[in-house]
């Protein structure tokens, strides 16, 4: 078998990151659609810890650090306007959150 | 063995993200996000980067998560979505056929940015340090990166009091 390189990393990632894209285009539950974003930032992280280890540089990890701590601000942000959102509107379907349209 | 375990963790965490992509009642998908987290940090562990691979279990699998699912099970509504799932989105509303070719094209986009890469292109340095020492990362992150750890706190600060104004309930 051949050995294991970035460019399986960066295949993967793609795939990941493509799965993300798909699930914020297509799904219209808000919930799913903050897990989609998850999903790519995850799909980034991995490529950095890739590379990190390829370039033997830590400052790849060092970034995957951060991007993991503005996951958790984004996550405490979102969800907490995901549930303004559904006390206001008592839905989750980003169909009916339009009130700042024009 | 390092090749098997690649492929098994990248497989679990693919599938579990195609599931949860595609599943109807968003608890299932937060359990299956876990399960495709939990799948990445077996994998940052064989990308010789331990210290990622905790941090991914205890702030993604453990915080975020947990947060997620405190948000589901508060509001309590299990399978509202009319919406068809991806794959027969393409007869869908004019909306959902437009995100699914734009995001066909970056695919497209992505596989052709790949075969371009090519396999030789990276530089083989198998007698240098490895990175997965802690000590290293701290270094970096407290010295040339002490700016940016810095702004983070602030950033945290910021969603901190965010989150408490918007969860707060008028009155």
């Amino acid at each position: 078998m051949t050995p294991i390189t970035p460019y399986h990393y960066l295949v993967l990632s793609a795939a990941l990151f493509m799965l993300g894209v798909i699930g914020v285009m297509t799904r219209r539950n808000i919930i799913i659609i903050f897990m989609s974003i998850e999903l790519m930032l995850n799909a980034v992280n991995i490529n950095l810890a890739a590379f990190s280890q390829q370039l033997h540089n830590a400052v790849g990890q060092v970034f995957a650090i951060f991007v993991v701590a503005v996951a958790a601000a984004e996550a405490a942000i979102g969800l907490g306007i995901i549930l303004a959102f559904y006390r206001n509107k008592e839905t989750l379907n980003i169909d009916e959150m339009n009130i700042l349209r024009w | 063995m390092d090749v098997i375990a690649f492929y098994i963790f990248a497989a679990i965490a693919v599938v579990a993200s195609v599931l949860v992509v595609g599943q109807k009642n968003p608890m299932h998908s937060v359990m299956l996000l876990i399960t495709s987290f939990g799948a990445l940090a077996g994998l940052y562990v064989l990308l010789d980067a331990p210290f990622t691979a905790v941090t991914q279990i205890i702030i993604y699998a453990g915080a975020i998560m947990v947060l997620f699912l405190f948000v589901v099970m508060l509001l309590n509504v299990p399978r509202e979505e009319p919406a068809p799932p991806a794959v027969s989105a393409l007869l869908g509303p004019t909306g959902i056929r437009i995100g699914v070719i734009l995001s066909l094209l970056l695919g497209a986009e992505i596989v052709w940015a790949l075969s371009r890469i090519g396999l030789g292109w990276f530089p083989q340095d198998p007698a240098a340090a490895s990175v997965s020492s802690v000590a290293l990362i701290g270094a970096s992150l407290f010295t040339r990166h002490a700016f940016a750890f810095e702004a983070t706190s602030v950033l945290i600060l910021v969603a901190m009091i965010g989150a408490v104004v918007l969860a707060r309930r008028e009155h």
